[in-house]
């Protein structure tokens, strides 16, 4: 097995569009448990760890430019005002170690439907910036997620940054696992409100063959939140809510959780993760009155 | 009892807490575990497994593996020279399947490379052809004689009964009558170094192997039965030990990585990965326990009556002791006039089961104190209340019709429990660490309801029904460098309990003397026994101190720095007050050496719309006679106690058709420090006259009453009947 370690994105992106078989290699938290469960045998391991690029991150015009490279403890203290929403799911991912080393890049290139990064990314309408030497486009979320454990991504191409908005919505991210700490999902939720445009984004993690949004929830919430009405919200809309979010997963049964735990489970979260918000929105509208 | 002047009482003796001597260097990640062995020129040994749970074997073809370049030697059941069985109390184990396989990762061949990754692929091209049966899963199945026989003499390994009293008769007057089945899922013990060794081929035709377990001498008489060699040609010494807790009481690598070593004349090393861990050694029995209590109106329990099933799996194992614990313990702490228990192991063609901290006391535990609380529910008692009024203590007769001699303080440790403060009610600052869900932000208190749940159990401590336990040491003392110093050997186990230590106290205590090194643990001295059943401290330290009694014997009244060249050496066998049989109709004997007890009260956080289970409070109060050194002490309470909670919330192998379906970390969930609350511990220091120093063992009382204060706490927040461990949110929420 060849070790790769190119300086620059370009020389990255020649050794992928001559070797296309290379493994890209980030904070090596899914593909070296890959290798040592034997799981894969790759000619060639493509360590991106050298780029600095990708382990920056920058805003402008509104728009978070987070490169695929920055671990999540960074997300965490450096971000946590600007990505809610990412920082959340940040928080719950593994360990401090696997924090330390895990990227947003890498849980894309994985694209377990466990990932804890999906839901939000799908949910504030992320884009995923991808570059090969024949060029950079942008995928939207909802059209990363190509199947179990499958991408978008051709061959020759690699992931160079996240593009999403600055937080001016209302973020939320709840993750169910079975231990309290550093544990896979059993399902996951993410919402985002955007009173300023009546727009609301939602999506779940673990509870189809890949994350995705719940889009008539969405359209839903969006047309039936009282958005200039202070107010607690009434039971009936949280629980229609729920039913929606429920009613848009796939679950299967498996030693993590049963499916049915699994749709109950998510209208919980939907529910809470909604009032949560709305609290934080009535909050806000107190404080700019 | 000692005799230890002022002028020799040490700093650093028996009721101290030095720092261990492996302390610092595990810390800093210097300690060498069996897994760092190295050896010049070695190979590197790996296993082939069986993929079924049953299977009859129709062929074998190791050409293609023979044939890859660095591949030294391919070996199968062919290549045993001497018995191909092995078994800690029944030889019915092959060291490499024959004809069939009974269980999912049953090794059927061994290969040894120039390099891990080459053996690796070896075993790809190993051909093994299967025609697949159907497994037998059920354990009351098997009792009953459904399904295919595994083993000759038939499907049942053991069946213990215990007779007390007249429980028919009883029944017929008693006011108050719970019953209920409980079920306990199949633990592991997840210790962090799996299983390795290194077996180095000696001229004299023998075989020198460094290895991570816990008995080194049944390893050793396993071993030479298999390779067909006398004794005194297999020599084992203790490698780094990272864990075990009943795990390595059977072989794993030891006859594999010997056979290999002596077929090709090269020092072998073998390491399992952590998936080949979880089918490299046995787990806890599962267990189905069907129970019956009666009592009096207020609480006073007349009868108990319990039919207790064991999955023993593929292989016997320790099967048999573990259906005498969990028959002779079956009632639990508890004073109970009449009592008929039968408890059954069987084979099946699950992943063989055996020893694990708490060993048939821990399956029972869950249901004799489920059946209490229902008990306290039934009569409108606390509790506290309905366990303290049927308390044993000392001169209570077991349902074995042995008699308690010596403390056994079950209402104290309770009432001192109960003393402890309560943590302080949810609410104030949000902090999600404190919530259920932790830092995934499940909850931000919707739904959570506080319970609280109370438990007690009893262990048997050191090994029981006759057997010949006792322990070896050799004590020398001499003058070094002007200093006197003592060397301490045995081939008793350090597997990170602290025993090293322990031991090192207790020559201190003896001697006076503060220079102790502790010789490296190996067979060139005699059995020591296992480091299991809480015994260690008992009977090897019991050992130690006698031959420290010996050689102040021969010192009369010289000081130890007066010694000159003169070495003092003393090596004793020591045993323990002898154990007798039970009868095998009855269930009656005086069939153990100790009892040990502690109790538990957890308090938990649940989020009762999602099943999420924090456990907030877990306190614990248990007798240890004397606190040989407190600080392992309360570390042996906290980690037996974080075991259990593992067992009620979250630890299983989980199974399917004799398939293990979680053999990761990433699925066998064990506590993190979120799961895992700090803990109001009370030590009490009642001396079991019997014992030295009066000491009671102390590693596992605390794994058994944990899981089910944990239980009984959720019960009492959620109002859910909770009959099966461990508890899934789905248990919770319904769903
Ligand atoms: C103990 C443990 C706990 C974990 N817990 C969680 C958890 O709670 N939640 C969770 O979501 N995940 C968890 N994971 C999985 C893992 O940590 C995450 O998926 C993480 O985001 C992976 O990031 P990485 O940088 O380590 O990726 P790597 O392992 O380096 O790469 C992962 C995949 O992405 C590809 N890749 C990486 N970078 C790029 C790129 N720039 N372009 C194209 N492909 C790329 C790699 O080739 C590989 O296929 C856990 C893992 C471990 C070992």
């Amino acid at each position: 097995m060849d070790f790769l370690r190119p300086a620059t994105l370009d020389e990255a992106l020649a050794v992928k569009a001559e070797r296309p078989g290379a493994v890209p290699l980030a904070g090596g938290t899914d593909v070296m448990v890959e290798l040592n469960f034997d799981h894969r045998r790759p000619e060639a391991l493509l360590d991106l760890t050298g780029i600095g690029a990708l382990a920056e991150w920058s805003i402008t015009d509104g728009q978070v430019v987070l490169g695929a490279g920055v671990p999540y403890t960074r997300i965490i203290a450096e971000l946590g005002d600007t990505l809610p929403g990412l920082a959340m799911a940040a928080r719950t991912v593994g360990s401090p170690q696997i924090r330390n080393r895990g990227t947003v890049g890498g849980n894309l290139g994985a694209a377990s439907p466990a990932g804890d990064t999906h839901p939000v990314l799908l949910a504030a309408g992320a884009r995923i910036e991808v570059a090969s030497v024949r060029g950079t486009r942008l995928v939207p979320a909802e059209e990363f997620y190509t199947g179990v454990k499958r991408n978008a991504l051709d061959p020759d191409e690699l992931i160079t940054a996240v593009r999403l908005p600055a937080a001016r919505g209302l973020e939320q991210f709840a993750k169910v696992g079975t231990r309290n700490a550093m544990v896979i999902a059993v399902c996951a939720f993410a919402l985002v409100l955007h009173p300023e445009r009546a727009g609301v984004g939602a999506a779940i993690g673990s509870a189809a063959p890949t994350p995705r949004r719940a889009s008539e929830a969405e359209r839903f919430l969006a047309a039936e939140l009282p958005w200039d009405t202070p107010g607690a919200l009434p039971d009936s809309l949280k629980r229609r809510f729920g039913e929606l979010v429920a009613g848009a997963t796939e679950p299967i049964d498996d030693v993590r959780g049963s499916a049915a735990y699994r749709r109950h489970a998510l209208a919980v979260l939907a529910r809470r993760t909604l009032t949560w918000a709305w609290n934080d929105h009535q909050e806000r509208g107190k404080s700019c009155a | 009892m000692s005799t230890s002047t002022e002028n020799r009482v040490s700093q650093a003796g028996v009721g101290t807490s030095p720092q261990r001597p492996d302390g610092s260097m595990k810390v800093r990640g210097e300690f060498a575990y069996s897994s760092d062995l190295w050896h010049e020129d070695m190979l590197w040994g790996a296993t082939l497994r069986s993929p079924h749970p049953y299977a009859r074997i129709t062929g074998i073809d190791i050409g293609a593996a023979l044939a890859l370049p660095g591949v030294y030697a391919v070996l199968t059941h062919a290549d045993v020279p001497g018995v191909n069985r092995y078994g800690l109390e029944h030889a019915d184990q092959p060291v490499l399947a024959e004809d069939v396989v009974r269980y999912q990762g049953e090794p059927v061949a061994v290969v040894a490379a120039d390099h891990p990754e080459t053996a690796r692929r070896a075993l790809e091209r190993i051909t093994v052809g299967y025609t697949v049966l159907e497994p037998v899963t059920d354990s009351e199945a098997a009792v009953a004689g459904e399904g295919a026989q595994l083993h000759p003499g038939g499907n049942v390994v053991r069946h213990v009964p215990i007779r007390k009293g007249d429980p028919a008769a009883a029944a017929e007057g008693a006011e108050v009558v719970v019953t209920g089945t409980y079920e306990v899922g199949m633990q592991d013990q997840a210790f962090l170094g799996p299983e390795s060794g290194l077996a180095v081929p000696a001229e004299d035709g023998g075989v020198d192997l460094y290895v991570a377990t816990q008995w080194l001498h049944v390893d050793q008489r396993q071993i030479v039965a298999a390779l067909g060699l006398p004794e005194d040609k297999v020599r084992l010494t203790l490698g780094g030990v990272g864990g075990a807790f009943g795990g390595r009481e059977d072989l794993s690598i030891q006859v594999h990585a010997c056979l290999l070593a002596l077929h090709t004349g090269k020092p072998v090393k073998m390491v399992y990965n952590r998936e080949e861990s979880f089918y490299g050694h046995v787990h806890r029995h599962p267990a189905v326990l069907h129970y019956e209590h009666g009592a009096d109106r207020d609480g006073r329990l007349r009868y108990v009556r319990a039919r207790i099933f064991l999955d023993g799996g593929a292989y016997a194992s320790s099967t048999g002791a573990v259906v005498a614990n969990a028959a002779t313990l079956g009632v639990g702490p508890y004073d109970v006039p009449h009592a008929a228990v039968d408890c059954w192991g069987v084979y099946t063609n699950n992943p063989p089961c055996g020893a694990m901290r708490g060993f048939g006391a821990v399956q029972a535990a869950f249901a004799y104190e489920s059946q209490m609380d229902k008990l306290a529910d039934a009569c409108g008692l606390d509790p506290v209340e309905v366990r303290t009024r049927n308390a044993m203590a000392e001169g209570t007769s077991m349902p074995t019709g042995q008699v308690v001699d010596s403390p056994a303080p079950v209402a104290e440790l309770l009432r001192r429990l109960r003393a402890m403060p309560l943590p302080t009610e949810p609410g104030g600052e949000l902090d999600l660490r404190r919530l259920p869900g932790g830092v995934s932000n499940t909850t931000h208190g919707e739904g959570v309801v506080r319970g609280v749940g109370y438990a007690v159990g009893i262990k048997n401590i050191c090994f029981s029904e006759a057997f010949d336990d006792y322990s070896t040491a050799r004590v020398r003392l001499q003058v070094v460098g002007g200093e006197p110093a003592a060397t301490v050997h045995t081939a008793a186990c350090e597997v990170g309990q602290g025993l090293v230590t322990v031991l090192q106290q207790i020559v201190r205590t003896e001697l006076g003397v503060e220079r102790v090194t502790i010789e490296p643990t190996d067979t060139t001295i005699g059995n020591a026994g296992s480091t299991s059943a809480s015994r260690q401290t008992y009977v090897t330290g019991g050992a130690v101190r006698a031959a420290c009694l010996k050689v102040r014997d021969a010192l009369g009244a010289l000081s130890p720095s007066d010694l000159g060249d003169k070495v003092l050496d003393e090596t004793v066998e020591w045993r323990h007050r002898p154990t007798e049989e039970l009868d095998p109709v009855t269930g009656q004997g005086n069939a153990h050496v100790q009892y040990g007890f502690a109790a538990h009260r957890a308090v938990v956080d649940v989020d009762t719309e999602l099943g999420l289970v924090k456990v907030v409070a877990l306190d614990c109060a248990q007798d240890v006679g004397k606190a040989m050194n407190p600080q392992a002490v309360l570390g042996q309470i906290q980690g037996g106690s974080a075991q259990g909670l593992g067992l009620a919330v979250m630890e299983e192998i989980q199974i399917a058709g004799g398939v293990i379906r979680n053999p990761s970390f990433t699925d066998y969930l064990i506590p993190t420090v979120l799961d895992m609350p700090p803990m109001n511990i009370d030590v009490l220091e009642l001396a079991d006259p019997h014992a030295p120093y009066g000491l009671r063992g102390v590693g596992e009382p605390p794994t058994i009453s944990s899981t089910p204060a944990v239980v009984a706490a959720i019960r009492a927040a959620t109002g859910r009947a909770l009959d099966r461990v461990p508890v899934r949110p789905e248990h919770i929420t319904g769903t």
